[in-house]
């Protein structure tokens, strides 16, 4: 989805304004602000009518019983009014603590943080040792590179569905394993293998961005620390320990804020391997679509309800992964 | 992308004493094995990436629809059948027709709106900045299950369901902050001095940003319009959702025409993706150079 990464320039900026004498600094720094709201106005707008008012609006409907069943809507020429009703904080209590709240929240929360896990450190495990092997001189760099870029430049929803050829029962996969004397697991019907599916299929699709973007931070490392690192006798685990990790300190706290904010609110790659056929490798975002949108009837309110909940949890621990990294003193490049 | 090259990071099962008892390395040789285990890390890694797209384009050829099960039949029957018919006898040009529609609209609003507002926070310290800048950021992790419901629920009272402006206005969303926050990265490369100038020969702000700035922050433009254009390009959950009559579906939506739960035309579905594939992989790589330094310039240089 979104992608930013940039360098965090905040402190140097106001050293650079224009400064003039004191007793003008007001009259300018109205007229600055004045452009500068002029200039957010825009997006400001947009924010606010697509973004602000629509997370207000879901979070009221949080506290009702909405549904397909009593919301407003027009069949025909007839217009049903709304008749839903106000229940304050039911949904969040029954979504967290109500009966069968393990089956259909806890459960899919754990599976969703392992995977999130699992996920991103396969990203980045993979990511930065194909990037560490593309840094040297080697024969056939670029193209390593280019066919490595492959899974990123393909749009995902095609991917997902060569994958579920192959993974089928039948399907290429199962006709190696079986060829080389292996157990043919059904990848797209048990749950465990399902999970199992999701997360390789996952990892093949992120691990270019990750490999790219420490490509680029490992270029970017200066090459006469490595020198000097080598004349004080640094062997090549103490370079990559004490140069090469260091070095690549502010791409990797981005990248990985990034790959668990993506992989959290993946939703292609589970939504199209499964479809409906896999309530226990639903993670919660594809779980929240599905009580909305995938069944009958249509539950609004408690599909709003994880969504928020969703949107809490990532900033709680957006928040916290903030404060640790100020803690050690590193920026997050965001 | 600099071409800095750092030869002593040896991946994991190759690390040895830099200098070897008995023979003395020069520091740019590596030895012959760990050449060889380079390449064939690489080289495997290569094949997994490549596969599942190869083998797409291969299925595409098989005019059965169970081919997929005994691939070793279709080499007896390669035709393009599939292809002829998927462009001659389905929507996929109304696919590509809504598609366009919805995912230039997206890039055209994001990218507008969304320039000032870079440049306003790169450039600009005003009360609310940081308020600013943080609903940018959590709009970035926005589930979209967060807005999915409120946002039908809006679109159905302005009779926008089903329509292509409901679609681009919803994939604004997220589009419009990741583009400011874009631009803001770009335009802080671009050295402040050249604003300060164009101040000090009386140029406005807006003046210092249209005449000055703007053009020089074309490739930053450019990177920004490529990725909202490839992010809406993959979007699935929004066009899947909102999008009901088939002459309107995007191609996310369209493919999953193919399978239906009680028959699945793969080899079609095959096809069809391998249309979509294609050119869709060809523009990343003519652009993908600028993207990749559009997403790790600033990350790398701070």
């Amino acid at each position: 989805m979104t992608v930013a990464i940039d360098r965090a320039t905040g402190k140097r900026r106001g050293e650079r304004e224009p400064r003039p004498g004191p007793a003008q600094r007001l009259k300018n720094g109205f007229h600055k602000h004045w452009y500068a709201y002029a200039m957010v106005a825009p997006v400001a707008v947009v924010l606010g009518v697509l973004v602000v008012y629509p997370l207000v609006y879901g979070l009221y409907l949080t506290l009702t019983d909405a549904t397909s069943l009593n919301t407003a809507r027009t069949i025909g020429v007839n217009h049903i009014d709304a008749t839903y009703k106000f229940i304050g904080l039911d949904n969040y209590a029954d979504i967290l603590w109500g009966p069968t709240a393990y089956d259909r929240f806890w459960s899919h929360f754990l599976w969703t943080g392992f995977w999130t896990a699992a996920c991103v450190a396969l990203h980045y495990g993979i990511g930065l040792g194909l990037a560490l092997l593309l840094n040297q001189k080697l024969r056939g760099r670029t193209l390593y590179r280019m066919l490595l870029v492959l899974p990123w430049a393909v749009p995902t929803f095609v991917t997902v569905f060569g994958w579920r050829f192959m993974l089928a029962d039948g399907g290429v996969i199962n006709t190696a394993l079986e060829g080389l004397g292996l157990p043919t697991p059904l990848w797209l019907e048990d749950t465990f293998w399902q999970r199992f599916a999701a997360i390789m299929v996952n990892t093949w699709c992120g691990v270019p961005f990750m490999m790219v973007s420490l490509l680029g931070g490992l270029q970017s490392i200066d090459a006469s620390l490595y020198e000097a690192s080598e004349m004080d006798g640094a062997n090549a685990w103490q370079r990559f320990r004490y140069v090469t990790l260091p070095g690549l300190r502010s791409v990797s706290t981005t990248v990985v804020l990034l790959g668990v904010i993506w992989t959290f609110n993946q939703f292609a790659i589970i939504f199209l391997l499964f479809g409906n056929t896999a309530p226990d490798a639903q993670i919660l975002v594809t779980w929240a679509y599905q009580l909305g949108f995938g069944q009958q009837p249509r539950d609004y309110a408690q599909s709003a309800a994880y969504g928020i909940l969703l949107l809490s949890i990532l900033i709680v621990f957006t928040s916290f992964y903030r404060r640790w990294l100020n803690r050690n003193e590193q920026q997050l490049a965001i | 992308m600099s071409t800095t090259t750092v030869e002593s990071s040896a991946p994991a099962g190759e690390r040895r004493p830099v200098t070897a008892p008995g023979k003395v390395r020069g520091r740019n040789e590596r030895s012959r094995g760990a050449s060889l285990a380079s390449h064939a890390v690489l080289i495997v890694a290569s094949l997994t990436a490549l596969f599942p797209v190869a083998w797409l384009v291969f299925l595409s050829l098989g005019p059965d629809k169970d081919d997929y099960l005994h691939p070793g039949r279709i080499w007896g029957k390669l035709s393009l059948e599939n292809y002829a018919y998927v462009l001659q006898d389905t929507g996929f040009f109304d696919w590509l027709k809504s598609t366009l529609v919805v995912v230039l609209g997206t890039t055209l609003i994001g990218v507008v709106v969304a320039a000032s507002t870079g440049y306003a926070v790169s450039r600009m310290r005003f009360p609310g900045y940081r308020k600013l800048m943080w609903v940018l950021l959590v709009t970035q992790m926005f589930p979209i299950a967060v807005l999915i419901v409120p946002m039908y629920q809006i679109l159905s009272d302005l009779q926008l369901i089903d329509s292509y402006l409901g679609l681009i206005l919803v994939n604004c969303t997220t589009i419009v902050p990741y583009c400011a926050w874009l631009m803001k990265g770009y335009f802080d490369t671009i050295p402040f001095e050249i604003d300060e100038a164009g101040r000090v020969d009386g140029l406005t702000p807006f003046g210092t940003f249209a005449r000055l700035i703007l053009p020089l922050a074309k490739p930053g433009l450019a990177v920004a319009a490529f990725y909202s254009f490839l992010t809406a390009f993959g979007e699935v959950a929004f066009a899947s959702t909102f999008m009901l009559s088939d002459d309107k579906y995007t191609f996310a939506v369209g493919l999953q025409t193919f399978v239906s739960e009680h028959d699945a035309q793969r080899n079609l579905m095959a096809a069809t993706a391998v249309l979509i594939a294609i050119p869709a992989a060809l523009f990343f790589y003519l652009v993908q150079k600028n993207l990749v330094t559009g997403l790790t310039a600033g990350g790398t240089k701070g």
